[in-house]
């Protein structure tokens, strides 16, 4: 059955990668995610965008289980990565998360040099057979993520001393490094300036050639700018879904127009 | 008690200030509370204060002042012949105060008229027997100069005690009258009552640097003493400890610090890997219910005073131990039930909740997102713990054993109690050492001489300690600090 | 762990099964749950500690709270103790403790054959050891204070030897007592058919908590509460210094101080002196309060000085911790109404911060009360503290001892049944701890504001 399903994939390269079927989320007694659908594409950028509170990095987390870190966090229905649903008892999250990786808000390289952030991945997972196999990785997943040559010569520096952007696309490349399948990113230029934007922008276009890569953003322009397809969350319900080209010139939603003509949000 | 009564006295006429300046203030209004600067209780205090402090502040120095003064002039009335060293003149200076104190209890009863008190003469009359009437018993016949100066002593006594209250009273007064006679209703009263506050409440926050000051003074002056009795190079460098009040001692610290680094050295072995491991599972892994009843569970341990653990110590450990490698268990590798393995385990324990609540804290200072980026990262929960959280924490942890490894060499009871009193170069750690706070506790406590190089050594084995453990607080602090500035 | 594994079997590969848990990641998990394991096992380690240092305490100092005493007649004959028959008290004095013994020991003798009790001895008069040796201290005192009673045939509750207590309490066996020459094992079989007769019962002994410590022969006479009074005399010493001088220190550290050298120097000596062991302390003591002071050695007002100065860091640092959590608003508020700085510090923050204040102090005090080192080197051990005090006075300059002294010097004597003694008295000590634990506790709820 397996087997059937791998075929299937390598032949139709733009089929749904992320299938979610009535999605609830529960904090305590708080529901903040209501009953969402939604299919995620192979080799997209998939944006999130939606006013703060919506709910959209809270679903963003239910992708690869980050929530099951919070105690008081539920999750209810069905979230299928290729055809398994990843809440499914003999799924493990730190498997799981192999595949889909995650990128956060703000810059977090850990207190470590460059070539070990980017090795630490790849270390706990196995990835390499011998030192110079190790090497290769790093240097792929530094130059996937657009930061190879400032590092290359200072790989034994901490991650820490990099400039916010520098780290911020150091965290990409070591989530690139694990060979997830889908990319998770959680508004990650927020803490960034501008230029720095722009360069994680351009990163984030090269990485839809290999993954799958979802972005939640608060800024409209940033959607526009990097996303095939993008979701309106609004109060924990998942608005609207659509071509991010339909959605921000023909919103079918009231709400949805509301928010991109700057009503509401 | 006439120095209570002073003080009774002192009191008395701070409060007649307080009123009086009240009312003068008031009165200078004429009345109208509003024409004053400050409220009147506020020229009450002024007046109250300036009684006060100097009233009190001349019998305080007086107090001080006055036995040392004295001291020095009776001991120069001591032949020198009735004294070898400084020793037997401090005996010979408290044959004098007690043969001070008979005669005034002598006074007191009536067996002895004062004249007659300051005059009788050791020729003509036996002391010892008088004063043994009224209940006062004296070791030996009292020397003719002992004598001499316990009648000089009572009488500078007596006229320094005059003049003291003479002084204070009038030092007391003079505040009163001065601050009096200022006020008026432009006075300003509450920035002078307040600048007299602020005065006591940096004299109050400097005491710590006094009571630092005081350490390092008592122990340098006496540790000076040590080493013109006994060379430095012996001490720090002698490999034999066996003092012994009669002379020829060897005071070498080397057994001390060897045992003091041993039972050290297993308590942190027991303390670090349980302290640590308790602390990442309380902050990584535990619910909050199981860390609300474990962490203060583990704390109770902290708080249990030395003592106990002493006896925990020498009562249950070292016999438990006995039982499995002393003779009865049959390894034979024990003699005793102290050992430092007895007290290094012991104190093992004190150390665990001092560890894992000083771990915790800097586990919990680790950023969430460090967290959060290694197991968006797929690593386990012990792989981000391992390989993040503790790298990143290890500055801090490193601070936190340092100050468990100060409070190890620190601690006294247990190892009273625990470690034994024998001073060996050894390696079983079954065998009964010492370390150097006993050798402190054991050399000043009992009737040793004070001035015997035996006593003083101990001044000298607490400087030494004093400057490990302040090095490594010192050295704690720092890292900590540096520690705490990378993530805030 | 290694960088890379022999098996090379990676993770996830593209395309495999989330379903199918890889052999790395069963590796990885029960690596897992072997670190999750040490920590639990940290955690019951730390927690069996703490049950078997608690258990310890108890069952070994429980005991000490009971005490075997015997109730016999004693016939007070006039020819002994009051020759001359006048009554006089400081006559009857001339007969010391030596001539009540045979009183006693007769009395005990009556008693035992009234029962039927069977003596076994060669000399009647050695079944005597049963009772403590302070017994004809006891009964004298009686006589003293009321010279009427003698002539008569009065009933006394006197104490057993330690060891018959010991017999009783299962500390001291018939095997061990083949080895002693206090007490033989006959002295046991009467022992026990006493306590049948109802001649010999244990009981709650409140001399323990309440008594004077006695001499090292007669464990069985000792009790905690003169060193309890000593502990007290000193905790006042410590709360009327450390806490107004703690309280004073904090504000202006908090409140007033100016960044500049002195503030720098004061609260790098704060922090230090918290971490100074408190041996430290007691050589302070020793050097300063009585070798150059010249203030009375074992004097509770000494032990308080040196406690004082130990406990200040303590209370300084918990008393800025409650200032600080105290929100400049409510300095503001008062200062932008007109009020001097000093007045919005003494109206409206030291109030706030007050119950914080009081938490720290009390935390500090037990501390205090707890702490033994320092009071060994300004002697207070060796001195047995035999004597309540007579007055306040007294009270703070007279030579006693305290509670963890006490303990430790009962540690350090020989006789088991001083163990016991010292079990017992630290039960009572961590009751006093635990109380001032539970008060912090309990005013940190009840007043703790969150702003």
């Amino acid at each position: 059955m397996n087997d059937m399903r791998i075929v299937k994939r390598d032949v139709d390269m733009n089929d749904t990668k992320i299938s979610a079927k009535g999605v609830q989320v529960f904090y305590g007694d708080t529901h903040a995610i209501k009953d969402v659908d939604v299919e995620i594409k192979d080799k997209t950028v998939t944006a999130f965008i939606g006013p703060s509170g919506c709910g959209k990095s809270t679903f963003l987390r239910c992708l690869n289980r980050m929530n099951d870190t919070i105690d008081i966090c539920r999750v209810e229905g069905n979230i299928l990565l290729d055809g398994e649903d990843i809440y499914d008892k003999r799924v493990d999250p730190v498997q799981l998360r192999a595949k889909v990786g995650m990128v956060f808000q703000r810059p977090n390289p850990f207190p470590k040099s460059i070539y070990d952030n980017i090795a630490y991945g790849p270390r706990i997972h196995g990835l390499a057979k011998n030192k110079a196999d190790l090497d290769e990785i790093v240097e792929k997943a530094l130059r996937r993520g657009a930061i190879w040559d400032e590092v290359k010569d200072r790989l034994d520096a901490p991650g820490t001393g990099l400039s916010g952007g520098q780290q911020q696309r150091l965290c990409i490349a070591r989530a690139v490094a694990t060979e997830p399948e889908v990319l998770l990113m959680d508004e990650p230029c927020s803490a960034l300036d501008p230029i720095a934007t722009l360069q994680v922008e351009e990163l984030i276009d090269e990485l839809r050639e290999n993954f799958s890569v979802v972005i939640v953003t608060h800024s409209m322009q940033q959607a526009a700018r990097v996303s095939q397809k993008t979701a309106f969350f609004h109060l924990g319900n998942l608005v609207e879904y659509g071509d991010t080209e339909q959605i921000f010139t023909n919103p079918q939603d009231e709400r949805t127009e509301s928010y991109i003509t700057g009503r509401i949000g | 008690m006439p120095i209570l009564w002073l003080i009774l006295l002192v009191l008395a006429l701070g409060l007649i200030g307080f009123v009086l300046g009240r009312s003068r203030a008031l009165s200078n209004a004429g009345g109208d509370i509003r024409q004053l600067h400050s409220l009147p209780s506020y020229y009450g205090s002024n007046v109250l204060l300036a009684t006060l402090i100097p009233g009190l502040a001349v019998l305080l120095l007086w107090l001080i002042a006055q036995p040392m003064v004295i001291h020095g002039q009776i001991s120069s009335m001591i032949p020198e012949s009735a004294y070898t060293d400084a020793g037997s003149l401090n005996l010979v200076m408290s044959d004098v105060k007690r043969v001070a104190e008979g005669l005034d209890i002598a006074v007191q009863e009536g067996a002895l008229s004062v004249e007659q008190a300051r005059d009788i003469r050791t020729e003509f009359t036996d002391i010892r027997a008088r004063l043994g009437e009224v209940g006062v018993a004296l070791g030996s016949n009292v020397e003719a100069y002992v004598l001499k100066a316990a009648q000089r002593y009572r009488v500078m006594n007596a006229v320094g005690h005059w003049i003291m209250t003479g002084a204070v009273l009038a030092a007391a007064l003079a505040g009163f009258a001065y601050a009096l006679m200022r006020t008026n209703k432009d006075y300003r009263a509450r920035n002078q009552v307040e600048k007299v506050l602020l005065g006591l409440l940096i004299g109050a926050a400097s005491l710590a640097v006094l009571t630092t000051v005081g350490i390092v003074l008592s122990l340098i002056f006496n540790t000076i003493e040590f080493f013109k009795l006994y060379p430095a190079m012996d001490f720090f460098f002698g490999t034999t400890w066996s003092p012994s009040f009669g002379g020829g001692s060897e005071l070498g610290i080397l057994p001390l610090f060897w045992g003091t680094f041993y039972v050290s050295l297993i308590a942190l072995v027991v303390a670090v890997p349980i302290g640590l491991f308790a602390a990442v599972y309380l902050s990584e892994y535990a619910g909050p219910k199981v860390r609300a009843i474990a962490k203060p569970l583990l704390e109770v341990l902290a708080g249990i005073p030395t003592i106990v653990y002493g006896l925990f110590a020498l009562l249950t450990v070292g016999p438990l131990l006995m039982n499995v490698f002393g003779e009865d268990g049959g390894l034979g590798w024990m003699q005793g039930g102290r050992s430092v393995m007895t007290a290094g385990l012991v104190m093992g324990v004190m150390l665990i909740p001092f560890v894992s609540s000083l771990s915790d804290d800097i586990i919990n200072a680790v950023p969430q997102a460090m967290r959060d980026g290694s197991l968006g990262l797929g690593a386990t929960k012990s792989e981000t713990v391992k390989q993040v959280v503790l790298p990143a924490a290890l500055p801090g942890i490193v601070g936190a054993i340092l100050l468990a490894a100060s409070r190890a060499i620190g601690e006294t009871m247990i190892v009273v109690l625990g470690a034994g009193a024998a001073a060996r170069l050894s390696m079983n750690p079954f065998e009964a050492m010492t370390t150097v706070t006993t050798r402190i506790v054991s050399q000043l406590t009992g009737d040793a001489d004070f001035a015997s190089a035996e006593a003083l050594v101990a001044f000298a084995l607490g400087m030494t300690l004093f400057v490990i453990t302040l090095g490594l607080n010192i050295l704690a602090l720092v890292i900590v600090r540096k520690y705490r500035e990378q993530y805030d | 762990m290694s960088d890379f594994t022999a098996d090379n079997s990676p993770a996830a590969g593209k395309g495999s099964s989330l379903f199918k848990e890889t052999a790395r990641t069963k590796r990885r998990n029960a690596a897992e749950a072997r670190f999750k394991a040490y920590g639990i096992g940290a955690i019951a380690l730390g927690l069996f500690f703490l049950i078997a240092l608690l258990s310890a305490i108890i069952s070994n100092g429980i005991p000490a709270f009971k005490q075997t005493f015997v109730t016999i007649s004693v016939e007070l004959p006039e020819a002994k103790l009051d020759k001359n028959g006048n009554r006089d008290p400081a006559e009857m004095a001339k007969v010391t403790t030596f001539g009540y013994k045979p009183v006693i020991t007769n009395a005990l003798i009556a008693a035992l054959k009234a029962e039927g009790i069977e003596i076994p001895f060669a000399k009647e008069k050695d079944v005597a050891d049963i009772l403590s040796s302070s017994a004809p201290a006891q009964v004298r005192d009686t006589v003293l204070a009321n010279p009427d009673l003698v002539g008569q045939t009065v009933d006394f509750r006197l104490l057993a030897s330690s060891r018959v207590d010991g017999y009783f309490k299962g500390r001291v066996t018939r095997e061990a007592l083949a080895r002693d020459k206090n007490l033989d094992a006959e002295h046991l079989d009467i022992a026990d058919q006493m306590v049948k007769a109802g001649l010999m019962e244990t009981t709650f002994n409140a001399d323990f908590i309440f008594g004077a410590d006695a001499s090292e022969s007669r464990p069985e006479q000792a009790g905690i509460g003169v060193s309890m009074v000593g502990s007290f005399f000193m905790m006042l010493v410590v709360l009327s210094l450390a806490l107004p001088i703690g309280v004073a220190a904090s504000i202006y550290l908090e409140e007033f101080a100016p960044q500049n050298k002195w503030t720098d120097l004061i609260e790098v000596n704060i922090s230090n002196l918290a971490a100074v062991p408190s041996i430290v302390f007691g050589i302070l003591g020793l050097a300063v309060f009585i070798q150059f002071a010249h203030l009375p050695q074992s004097a509770p007002l000494v032990g308080g000085l040196v406690l004082t100065l130990m406990t200040l860091p303590t209370i300084i640092i918990s008393t800025r911790a409650s200032l600080k959590a105290v929100p400049p608003s409510i300095r503001d508020a008062a200062l932008g109404i007109g009020a001097s700085k000093m007045q919005s510090v003494f109206h409206h923050v030291l109030p706030l911060a007050m119950p914080g204040i009081l938490t720290g102090t009390i935390i500090g005090l037990a501390q205090a009360l707890g702490e033994t080192a320092p009071l060994l080197l300004i002697g207070m051990i060796g001195y047995i503290a035999s004597n309540m005090p007579d007055g306040i006075a007294s009270g703070f300059l007279d030579p006693n001892s305290a509670m963890p002294a006490q303990i430790y010097e009962w540690a350090k004597r020989a006789d088991p049944a001083y163990y016991e003694r010292a079990w017992g008295g630290i039960i009572i000590l961590l009751l006093f701890l635990m109380t001032m634990n539970i008060i912090a506790v309990i005013l940190r709820r009840r007043f703790e504001r969150r702003w």
